[in-house]
């Protein structure tokens, strides 16, 4: 019971970060109408804001202790870190400690700013190209910018700790009577996922600007006639996206350490993600990210693995399998959409 | 007056000239040498193929630092290092037989086929006489059985696994690191000491030859201390997110994990273990330990303070006291900036030797290297004395148990060793079981 307990939360925290990256690539397909594969990049460069900070607060002054010494038995190198020096110990400590959260405010404008750029820069000019450039041109830029996150951040993962207050466990048992702990920044992420898709579902829904993108993700012509600038929405949604995908991989760093083709490796399970929930379908790229996460999850139990071994490893694919055969638009998709 | 270049005359001759010249590089030196890329020039080739992308890719550029720090020394550059302290003197620091040294680098990005085509690009094109690299085993077998296959001799640098010089050794292979069995000889009489002999076993294993090998070997080791194995998980290499595989632990009735796992996914996994709060729990009234059977300076770097008490075991470390490993952490340091790690310590160990046995031999024949290898007992190189044995082309030498540190005071101050392993306690037979089926067969010098 503890085994499926743990695994159920375990597929949450996962779904987490799927849906969310999931979210990211539906809201510009079903905007822009492109199949983005640099999606996943932005996850990467989200998490990197979050390593960025951390290193900036831990820009420290160097001074030498002549009663110590270091490797080659030269002056030991001391380094206090200006935020230390600047803000006293107690404030400086505590904004090292707490990176990751506070990265949130450096990544909003870098994400905006990054989606901004992509879509003006480069993808605008593949709106009316087949959707095998459009994967083409995306696969390529995020393979430029995992180099260019490469050359900066090296090759090796960087490990990111969650603020102390929130690295232990808690006891998710404790309501049943039972002791199950489960790591706190895991269920803090799952609920960070769940504002953050609360408030992309809020915006849609109950703003004039959403509106007129629901609008526009419907019929993009009429809402055109009626003197509209939809393209200029679009690109706001664009940078929404890359947000939201930023935002995933920011809180996502003491979960996974930061490496530079960590989007590589959830893009793939999140476009399956996306083509189960159904092509362009918002609240289907949240129900399949969820969905594939506890499935994945509960796939790895040691007793589902005896009866079928390696069934963790492709049961997100099985069950995309499945889903195509039975509701070839996925679980919500709608009508007309890919289907030209 | 009449033209005397035909159209058809010049196509014939270009044709010609330009078989010849794409002709690979080692055929055009063996028809008058008698072994592949046989150097001919003032110069000699070196092929180091190591992953500088991809989950390893931290340990092949540090590999590849020293291998750069080896040529310098050959060629007479820099302090020479432990040209120094090697107990052969044959080598003067005036390159290998007159000729100096230069290299090539290919990626091998972690894989086999990737790793195969790099280092048959650098026997064909670039005319590499010798090849070396790893930081994966299932790479450097795959890479050995090339090597084997052109007549090239191959240097492993970083593999672990039981098989390299087990079931699929070869006579033009030769590995200088230690291998998994060593690491469960020498660590499972330290952990019996630490945690008792009544403790159950969890592994995790990265699931290609390496994790397969080590998991055998510690499983073994630690079952003759009187360990159950409670279960062994096997898990995708660069998995990322261990946790689904780290969930069933809890309820296991285990109280000791043993990550068989490397580079990017052993600091992943570990860190996610630690997470999970496996060291706090106290499960069969005993304390919840983590064993981590292969370290690397570099892997406890990016753990940061999660390794902090975890146990393993290393073919070398920068802070042994050694006249050999001073000289090469100080040539390493002052050109680096850094201590260097195992895998580069035995990255430059493996090209000083390569170079000694050419030099001794007389020539750059693979028979006459292997020849120059096998059985070569040497010192001065960090290890105290090390028997190349000529029976599976392994080197046998002290191993080194290592510990988290646990109040480390600088960045590289991220492991201590608990205690050197003689050599004697971690000796097995060429034809033991765990390395069993393997047969060196000839060398084979390309011709």
């Amino acid at each position: 019971m503890d085994a499926i307990i743990l695994q159920f939360f375990n597929g949450l925290e996962k779904g987490s970060a799927y849906a969310l990256i999931a979210l990211g690539l539906t809201l510009i397909f079903g905007t822009l109408g492109v199949v983005n594969f640099a999606h996943g990049a932005l996850f990467m460069i989200g998490a990197f804001c979050a390593v960025t900070l951390r290193k900036v607060f831990e820009i420290s002054k160097v001074s030498l202790d002549p009663t110590k010494t270091d490797f080659l038995g030269k002056p030991l190198e001391v380094k206090t870190p200006y935020v230390e020096a600047w803000f006293g110990e107690t404030i400086g400590s505590a904004m090292i400690n707490y990176s990751v959260p506070l990265a949130i405010l450096l990544t909003i404008p870098v994400m905006l700013f990054v989606g901004w750029a992509m879509e003006r820069g480069l993808i605008k000019h593949f709106y009316k190209r087949p959707h095998a450039d459009q994967i083409l041109v995306t696969f390529g830029l995020a393979i430029v910018l995992q180099e260019i996150v490469k050359y900066f951040f090296g090759a090796n993962p960087i490990q990111m700790m969650a603020p102390s207050d929130y690295s232990g466990t808690v006891n998710i048992g404790a309501i049943l009577g039972m002791d199950i702990f489960y790591p706190v920044w895991r269920l803090v992420y799952f609920f960070f996922s769940a504002v953050i898709i609360g408030g992309v579902f809020a915006f849609l829904q109950f703003t004039t600007f959403g509106m007129v993108v629901r609008a526009g993700m419907a019929d993009r012509e009429t809402v055109g006639l009626l003197g509209i600038d939809i393209d200029k929405r679009f690109t706001l949604m664009f940078g929404l996206a890359a947000g939201v995908a930023g935002l995933a991989g920011v809180m996502y760093t003491p979960i996974l350490s930061p490496n530079y083709h960590m989007g590589m490796d959830f893009l793939v399970l999140s476009f399956v993600v996306v083509v189960v929930g159904g092509m362009g379908s918002l609240p289907g790229a949240v129900a399949a990210g969820f969905l594939l996460g506890i499935l994945q999850s509960f796939a790895s139990l040691n007793e589902v693995k005896a009866i079928i071994p390696g069934i963790d490893q492709i049961i997100i694919y099985l069950v995309a399998i499945v889903i195509l055969l039975t509701r070839p638009r996925g679980l919500m998709g709608r009508k007309g959409v890919m289907e030209d | 007056m009449s033209n005397k270049f035909s159209r058809r005359g010049v196509l014939k001759s270009g044709a010609i000239a330009g078989s010849g010249l794409l002709l690979p590089t080692y055929l055009r030196a063996e028809s008058h040498s008698g072994f592949t890329n046989a150097p001919t020039g003032s110069e000699v080739v070196f092929g180091f193929n190591v992953p500088q992308t991809g989950p390893y890719s931290e340990e092949g550029l540090d590999e590849l630092r020293a291998f750069q720090l080896a040529v310098e020394h050959l060629n007479g550059e820099g302090d020479g290092g432990m040209l120094n302290t090697f107990s052969s003197k044959a080598l003067d620091g005036a390159g290998i037989l007159g000729k100096k040294v230069t290299f090539v680098t290919g990626d091998t990005q972690t894989k086999s086929d990737v790793a195969r085509a790099s280092a048959q690009s650098m026997i064909q094109k670039d005319g590499a006489v010798m090849i070396t690299g790893g930081s994966s085993s299932g790479v450097a077998v795959a890479v050995q059985g090339l090597c084997q296959e052109a007549g090239v001799i191959f240097m492993a640098a970083l593999t672990h696994s039981n098989d390299t010089t087990g079931k699929d050794r070869k006579a033009n292979g030769f590995r200088h690191f230690f291998n998994a069995y060593m690491s469960g000889a020498a660590l499972a009489p330290v952990l019996g000491n630490v945690y008792g002999t009544e403790r159950r076993a969890y592994h995790l294993t990265a699931d290609y030859t390496w994790g397969w090998t080590q998991e055998e070997s510690i499983a073994a080791s630690t079952e003759a201390l009187g360990w159950q194995t409670v279960e062994k998980v096997r898990t995708p290499v660069g998995a990322g997110d261990f946790s689904s595989y780290i969930a069933p632990v809890l309820n296991s009735g285990a109280d000791v994990l043993i990550l068989n796992h490397y580079g990017g996914d052993m600091v992943n996994s570990l860190s996610q273990a630690v997470q999970f709060g496996l060291r706090d729990k106290m499960v069969n009234g005993k304390q919840f330990e983590i064993v981590v059977p292969l370290y690397s300076e570099l892997m406890a770097a990016g753990a940061g303070s999660n390794i902090q008490g975890v146990y393993g075991s290393m073919n070398w470390n920068w802070q042994l006291q050694d006249a050999g490993t001073q000289a090469f952490v100080k040539s390493f340091g002052e050109k680096y900036g850094r201590p260097p790690s195992n895998a580069a310590h035995t990255s430059y160990v493996q090209t000083l030797l390569y170079a000694d046995a050419v030099t001794r031999a007389g020539t750059f024949n693979p028979c006459g290297v292997v020849e120059a290898l096998e059985d070569f007992e040497f010192d001065g190189m960090g290890n105290g004395p090390v028997l190349y044995r000529g029976a599976d082309h392994q080197c046998f030498k002290d191993v080194l148990v290592m510990k988290g540190a646990e109040n480390p005071t600088n960045e590289y101050d991220t492991l201590e060793i608990v205690e050197t392993t003689p050599r004697a306690q971690v000796e097995y037979a060429p034809d033991h079981p765990m390395f069993a089926g393997g047969d060196l067969g000839q060398c084979n010098p390309g011709a």
